[in-house]
């Protein structure tokens, strides 16, 4: 039953803000976060039993013959649903203070999409099996493309096309190829703790598979397959935050963290060595999108390769099969996804009091956005992985894990990537504080200041969760051992 | 009555079409028209249900005993057709209305529900029969209406679009009969069941094999399958909007259905598919026809004719699921006959409105549909992930199914060849959207400003069919999967 509340919520919510429409938009954007606070709440409430080992179910009919539409909520999925019911009421404030300050037009249509895509997240976090979870990572990808294409110009075109070609072709071309072989292989698409698959396939079938899963979850933006998740930044900056850096992305690589564990096992993928190749590719990943975002001037565009670079941790971290690794990748979809929305919310409050996009033009600019460069300057010391922010647990795990699973090498990168995140992250805040601002704008006269209050209170709340989640990583870590283990 | 049911779905609409034609009343005609096919519909879904509970429905026409008598035969295969072509036909009645009134001179209207029943008549009879020579009368009684009906389209071009359909209608029709004689030849009897029984004592004589040849190729003639397609683009652009929508759903998915019967259960896939290469060049020709009729659909500046070619790739991916010679190809082709009649159904019903009120057929009509029509357009998105087949659409079930065993025979060119047409698929339904949500509305166009409350019924119960079908196709599938495995069970 409650399975059932925290899928339909967001519809609710969607139905909720068609109605109230754009003549009552107070009501409108209060109905949104007050749906997104009490579904943080119920999928809040779901932590303790999870951990005592409830595990819901949900069954709703046959689809076809023998695959059913089902849920249940195991403690990964869980993780997931967490992250994103806990930072969409946040989103929800911001995007209002984002959207008015912008006199953004189809206000109703965004906030409608939005909640749908929010449900379409909870349906992958809860799907009991990979033809549910499939249904719902289409949806996902279907109802973001209005959000995506919001501005209906040329630009904003071009990057929708790009964003749908890209995540349909994986997702039909590789995804769906992926999961009736496995279906085939194994004749069911349940998830079981240690796998569906053991000893139905030689190792060369494994490692195929395992890629046409990798690849085919195109929303992991493992490279060849990211060029869309750039292209998505034409989308207004909520868009990019929650969706970009949280639900849609993080849904990708908690569907990699899932097959991992729950369709392969861990035991036999290190067994059968399938992931080699795969780690490879992940570690490439990692340090050329890095490289690339040192050299992006436009801000969201930089932060958008920084987060290819950082799924690509949680990629790797699967692709180990190690569960101290595992349970690296796990603490990283939550650290990441704080860090980065933190940050995606500061570009978003830049552009709409200043109009700045590009870093280059962000010099003094910290003197009078003081909370929200503080803020960036947290969460990208988080995303570069230093005490006392949440970061550094999700490095500290993926590096055991990496010599767990004997890939010494696998450190190097991780510790490569955290310098080059530095390099394209801290540079950033030391011109809004240090850097005198330029004579032009003294001349402008026009000082905007400070964000507004919607938008500043979001961002200091999930730079200082960024910290919380240092000192309060432990029930994240019970939570994935109980998944894992 | 319940025992003539079989008999009767063919009779009704069989016997309503010279009363039209006697009452010269379009209203007349539209209400009998409406009637027989809900006649037909119903008593589909009652035989359908007693062959799901009780097996086979064996009918000897006129109380004369089969093999010496004609039979009508209802297995799962065919009661699934007929319900899907009564189903159909019921479907696009509501829009026929006022479509027929804007699109066809008043004098010729009641002429146009006569051809629509005979027409009907001849699906659903060579659905229904277990004779193979009545397959032939059949198919001729429909394409012989048909030709009449792609006529009566709006420009003087539907004539030569009926021409070109007639003449290659009739070398298809013409090679069925020689291959069915040549049957008649070698066993000496022409119900199915029978020379069934009787072939296999024949699989080495080369009278036999010419046979198939001229049985396959006659009938590829009616599906359109790639290179025997080109009468079908014209005829699906030319004729009048009521009649693509009920034949592109329909006519060729009957001529996959009698592929599927002569290969797997009159023929017997021994020959068929192990002696002769039949399988090897079905697959090999619906790989082609699925890639280049999608690459043309992309290119294409006429919104019937881009639906048209993309027919030609989906009569690909049912002739695929055919050719591979398996119980679960031919289940998968049976739901796909299911489901893209249903979805295509609708997109050209969409194209038959935006042709009601603007007058036009270009794709620059559908610019600004979003604002213009957001019913219409939101039927358009609808069935449009449905022949992508995007999850919860009535496409992805039979790609999932067809996929399913296209993998089980290891298959893998075909398979992802299938997908790659999905994909184009993905481009020229995202090109269609795209003009519908982005561009201005083109202002040198009048609007009518009305659709017709028949077309927003018609049009709505596609689009929700599209989603019922995609969300619960557990008793489709169950039914197609028992078709499958009920013609393979026959052919032994």
């Amino acid at each position: 039953m409650n399975l059932l509340a925290i899928l339909l919520l967001p519809l609710l919510v969607a139905i909720g803000v068609g109605l109230f429409g754009e003549r009552a938009r107070n009501l409108r954007d209060g109905f949104t976060v007050l749906g997104g606070v009490v579904l943080a709440g119920l999928v809040a409430m779901q932590i303790a039993p999870v951990l005592a080992g409830v595990r819901p179910e949900l069954v709703l009919w046959d689809m076809l013959p023998g695959l059913a539409i089902a849920f249940r909520l195991e403690p990964l999925g869980l993780l997931f649903a967490c992250v994103a019911a806990g930072l969409w009421p946040i989103t929800s404030l911001y995007a209002f203070g984002y959207m008015r300050a912008h006199h953004e037009h189809n206000q109703t249509r965004f906030f409608i999409c939005f909640a749908i895509a929010i449900s379409a997240a909870m349906g992958i976090a809860l799907a009991a099996n990979l033809i549910t979870l499939f249904l719902f990572y289409e949806v996902l990808t279907l109802s973001t493309v209005p959000l995506v294409m919001h501005h209906g110009n040329e630009n904003a075109k071009a990057g929708g096309r790009t964003y749908l070609g890209v995540l349909l072709f994986t997702s039909i071309g590789l995804l769906l190829p992926a999961i009736v072989w496995t279906y085939h292989l194994a004749g069911t698409t349940d998830f079981a703790a240690g796998g569906i698959l053991t000893g139905l396939a030689s190792p060369q079938t494994l490692g195929v598979l395992y890629g046409l899963f990798l690849f085919g979850v195109g929303k992991a933006a493992l490279m060849p397959f990211h060029r869309w998740l750039p292209a998505a930044m034409v989308a207004p900056t909520p868009v990019s935050a929650l969706l970009h850096a949280v639900a849609v992305v993080k849904a990708g690589v908690f569907c990699v963290l899932k097959i991992t564990v729950l369709i392969f096992g861990l035991d036999m993928l290190a067994v059968a060595g399938a992931g080699q190749v795969m780690m490879v590719i992940a570690a490439f990943t990692i340090l050329a999108a890095s490289i690339v975002a040192m050299a992006q001037d436009n801000l969201k565009r930089r932060l958008a390769y920084s987060t290819i670079s950082q799924l690509a941790y949680i990629v790797l971290g699967a692709t180990l099969a190690s569960s101290v690794a595992a349970t690296g990748a796990g603490l990283h979809i939550v650290m990441h996804a704080l860090g980065k929305i933190t940050l995606f919310f500061c570009a978003g409050a830049i552009y709409v009091t200043h109009h700045k996009t590009n870093v280059s033009d962000l010099d003094g600019l910290g003197r009078q956005m003081p909370w929200t460069f503080a803020a960036f300057g947290l969460a990208s010391l988080s995303i570069i992985g230093l005490p006392p922010f949440g970061g550094m647990w999700s490095k500290w795990w993926l590096s055991l894990g990496a010599l767990d699973a004997g890939q010494a090498w696998v450190v190097a990168v991780l510790a490569v990537s955290s310098l080059l995140n530095i390099a394209y992250l801290l540079p950033i805040v030391v011109r809004g504080f240090l850097r005198p601002a330029p004579a032009d704008d003294q001349c402008d006269k026009h000082q905007h200041g400070e964000a507004n209050l919607a938008m500043v209170a979001p961002l200091t709340l999930t730079a200082l969760a960024c910290v919380a989640a240092f000192v309060f990583a432990g029930p994240i870590v019970a939570l994935l051992q109980e998944a894992i283990k | 009555m319940m025992q003539h049911a079989p008999a009767l779905i063919v009779l009704i609409p069989m016997l309503l079409a010279p009363l039209v034609a006697m009452l010269r009343s379009p209203g007349a005609g539209w209400a009998l028209f409406t009637a027989g096919a809900a006649g037909s519909f119903a008593l589909s879904i009652l035989v359908l249900e007693q062959v799901w509970s009780g097996g086979v429905v064996s009918y000897a026409m006129g109380g004369w005993v089969p093999p010496f008598g004609i039979e009508y035969r209802i297995d799962l295969a065919n009661g699934l057709v007929l319900a899907v072509v009564s189903g159909i036909a019921l479907l696009v009645a509501p829009f026929a209305r006022a479509s027929v009134a804007h699109e066809i001179s008043e004098p010729r209207q009641y002429l146009f529900y006569a051809c629509m029943l005979l027409c009907l008549c001849g699906l659903l009879g060579i659905a229904a029969t277990g004779d193979a020579f009545n397959v032939f009368v059949f198919l001729e009684i429909s394409s012989l209406s048909a030709y009449g009906l792609i006529a009566m389209g709006r420009s003087r071009r539907a004539l030569l679009a009926s021409f070109q359909y007639l003449v290659m209608g009739t070398v298809g029709g013409t090679f069925l009969l020689i291959g069915i004689g040549l049957l008649y030849a070698v066993t000496g009897t022409l119900n199915m069941a029978d020379i069934a029984e009787r072939l296999p004592a024949t699989y080495d004589s080369r009278v036999t094999h010419a046979a198939v040849a001229f049985i396959f190729v006659g009938l590829s003639i009616k599906v359109a399958l790639f290179p025997l397609h080109q009468w079908l683009p014209s005829a699906y652009a030319e004729a009048p909007s009521a009649v693509t929508a009920f034949m592109a759903a329909t006519a060729t998915k009957v001529a996959a259905y009698a592929m599927l019967r002569f290969a797997d259960t009159v023929l017997g896939e021994a020959l068929v598919f192990e002696q002769l290469p039949v399988g090897e060049i079905g697959v090999l020709l619906a790989c082609v026809a699925m890639i280049a009729g999608s690459l043309v659909a992309i290119f294409q500046q006429d919104l019937k004719l881009l639906l048209a070619y993309s027919s030609l790739a989906q009569i690909g991916y049912i002739v695929l699921g055919i050719a591979l010679g398996t119980a679960d190809g031919a289940s998968a082709g049976l739901l796909h006959v299911v489901a893209h009649a249903v979805v295509k159904c609708g997109l050209f019903v969409v194209a038959g409105v935006v042709i009601y009120r603007l007058g036009s057929e270009r794709l620059d009509a559908l610019n600004g549909l979003a604002l213009r029509m957001p019913g219409v357009f939101a039927a358009l998105v609808i069935c449009g992930m449905g022949l992508v087949g995007v999850p919860a659409t009535a496409g992805f079930v039979s790609k999932w199914a067809l996929l399913q065993a296209l993998i089980a025979e290891q298959a893998w060119v075909a398979a992802f060849t299938m997908l790659g047409s999905s994909l184009m698929a993905v481009i020229y339904i995202g090109v269609l959207i795209e003009r519908a949500v982005f561009r201005a509305p083109d202002t040198s166009l009048s609007d009518t400003g009305i659709t017709p409350l028949g077309a927003k019924l018609s049009l709505a119960a596609l689009a929700v069919l599209t989603v019922l079908i995609g969300l619960w196709s557990d008793p489709i599938a169950q039914i197609a999967n028992g078709a499958g495995a009920g013609l393979f069970e026959a052919g032994r």
